[in-house]
């Protein structure tokens, strides 16, 4: 996990499902890289062409509620989300991109906070967030148990070593 | 403790457990869906060999029932080889229907549960007294690799319904109507337990889209304190031994809110989100291309034996399309037996075979750019059931099945 990621601000409102993220009729594609293709596409068709690694994903609440397609955490891996900040996110997603060691940050208010395009840097460890103005806003602190499935790069090395598998 | 907090410690094998505290429990059965192949991956990723207790897997080949694509085919393929390999003898095939109503059929939902599914409506469980909640193929992998998973104990929400249910109003509409007044996101990451007076006059069937629906306002879990109710339809199911949990009195929930149902009206949630609740009223006279009556949600007995009293000796609309999806196999045998099959039939409905179809909009129903449906199940997010231009109005079997008839959304309570 990079612990300080710069980026460039997609910025989206609230509700936005998993079927906006990766709508439900390409959930049979199983390849990364097929799956990359269609990231966000129920929100925003022509979001892959603009996006490059390392940008960041801003939302109003409850980013990533809906089905528990694990498609929508993912294909922002596989296009090389820097993180995902949003003012809730669905339980399910949360779980699914911390386990695939994509860092989601809960940052109060972020959706009003961030225009669409601006470049942000997010400190991962710390929750903070700037603007070319300077800090704009905080999220909130994760969890020691989520810090530590990120900070390991996901959750299948740590249960890896827990089988015993090297 | 709540009872929640009880079956969560037990399976943690501790004492008790606190709000927000993280547990790591044996999980009773895991379910994994034809849409994850990614579990198995996972599984294989994290250096997995053998499933940790097959006799705690379930697969279900109900989301591409049966497959419409190579790739689905392939996916259901790989599936079955796993099982097969691994000793998971409850494998679902493609002749047995959406994963909650097959849990509930066979007996393998109970009070007191540990169920975790690859689909965020295992929440439905909760009609059961079980702690049913969805997780993704990563963590479906881990159970399989260990037996167990992490939570954190949440929170829990008290919503009571109180008050005898109009005419044309059914649990469809109470949960609606909740999901509405307290919007999308209100219960994320906690649990919400139903409890009031209407409770008593829902049926197990009824229970299950309630709960199943707590999903829609962003619930982990829901729950409904066992009684008579749930103890009959378990008495000839259920042959595990099984532990129902009690609340202690002086719980303290994380709130706890009361609706009156005794004056509501038949409820739909316009496009495109499922807290856009509306009465019925507000849109009388749009035409409807298609009625879909289906899923977890609105697919059982008790919702095609409505459709079939309201569609009795008549025919829908030349207009519209009446696509039926019965929710798993047993639900399409005894509404056969019952004759509803035969009526729907007769009345112009278009029956598709037991799974998840076009609720999740991959196949057998998809909508068109700009045409309108309404529909029994549980998301009308934007392209669900097909073109993002589609527009989807959740609402009642009878609200459906009313439409259907006439080939626009009506009053259900005029057709009861
Ligand atoms: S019927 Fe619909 S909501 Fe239910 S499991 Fe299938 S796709 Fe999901």
């Amino acid at each position: 996990m990079e612990k300080i990621v710069t980026g460039k601000a997609f910025v989206f409102g609230t509700n936005i499902d998993t079927d906006q993220i990766y709508p439900g009729r390409f959930v049979e594609l199983t390849d990364v890289e097929d799956v990359a293709k269609h990231a966000m596409e129920g929100a925003d068709p022509d979001f892959t062409k603009k996006f490059q690694p390392g940008d960041i994903i801003v939302a109003g609440t409850n980013f990533g509620c809906g089905s528990s397609r694990e498609h929508a955490a993912i294909t922002l891996k596989a296009v090389g989300v820097g993180a995902v900040l949003a003012e809730s996110f669905g339980r399910i997603f949360y779980r699914n991109a911390i386990n695939l060691g994509v860092p989601l940050l809960v940052c109060p208010g972020i959706g009003r906070l961030v225009k669409n395009g601006e470049t942000l840097t997010v400190d991962v460890v710390s929750g903070t967030v700037s603007n070319a103005a300077g800090e704009i806003a905080q999220a909130q602190p994760m969890s020691e148990y989520v810090m530590n499935i990120l900070a390991s790069g996901g959750i299948k090395g740590l249960i890896r070593a827990q089988l015993g598998k090297a | 403790m709540h009872a929640i907090e009880k079956l969560l410690a037990k399976a943690a094998g501790k004492e008790s457990v606190t709000t927000g505290e993280i547990v790591n429990c044996s999980v009773d059965m895991a379910g994994i869906n034809d849409l994850y192949l990614q579990t198995v991956r996972s599984f294989y990723e994290m250096g997995g060999e053998k499933v940790h207790d097959p006799s705690k897997v379930i697969m279900f080949m109900d989301h591409y029932a049966p497959p419409s694509t190579i790739i689905q085919a392939d996916n259901q393929k790989q599936f079955r080889q796993f099982c097969w390999d691994q000793g998971i003898e409850l494998l679902m095939d493609i002749d047995q229907g959406v994963c909650h109503q097959v849990l509930a059929d066979k007996g393998l939902s109970y009070p007191g549960e540990v169920l975790v599914v690859t689909d965020s409506h295992t929440t439905t469980h909760g009609a059961f007294g079980a702690f049913g909640t969805g997780v993704g193929a990563t963590d479906l992998a881990i159970i399989l690799a260990t037996g167990k998973l992490w939570f954190r104990v949440p929170e829990i929400i008290k919503i009571n319904f109180e008050g005898e249910l109009p005419k044309g109003v059914y649990a469809k509409d109470i949960i609606l109507h909740a999901i509405g007044e307290l919007g999308a996101d209100y219960a994320v990451y906690k649990a919400v337990e139903f409890a009031g007076s209407t409770l008593k006059q829902l049926s197990v069937s009824e229970r299950m889209a309630m709960c199943n629906m707590s999903t829609e306002m962003g619930a982990k879990t829901s729950y409904i304190q066992p009684d008579e109710i749930t103890m009959a339809f378990l008495k000839e199911k259920v042959t595990r031994p099984y532990e129902i949990f009690e609340t202690d009195p002086g719980y303290q929930y994380a709130a706890e809110i009361t609706f009156d149902v005794s004056k509501l009206k038949p409820q739909l949630a316009a496009p495109s989100s499922v807290d856009n609740v509306y009465d019925v009223t507000e849109f009388l006279g749009r035409h409807v291309d298609q009625a879909y009556l289906g899923s977890c949600t609105g697919g059982r007995v008790d919702d095609l034996a409505i459709a079939a009293k309201i569609l009795n000796g008549k025919h829908i609309n030349p207009r519209t399309r009446f696509v039926v999806v019965p929710a798993s196999k047993a639900v399409f045998l005894e509404a056969m037996d019952k004759g509803y099959i035969q009526t729907l039939v007769e009345a112009g409905a278009t029956f598709v075979t037991p799974g998840c179809a076009a609720c999740l909009g991959t196949h057998e129903g998809m909508l068109a750019s700009g045409e309108t449906c309404i529909t029994s199940t549980n998301r009308n997010f934007p392209g669900r059931m097909g073109h993002t231009q589609g527009q989807i109005f959740l609402g009642s079997p009878a609200a459906v099945a009313a439409a259907a008839l006439e080939g626009k959304i009506v009053d259900p309570s005029d057709y009861i």
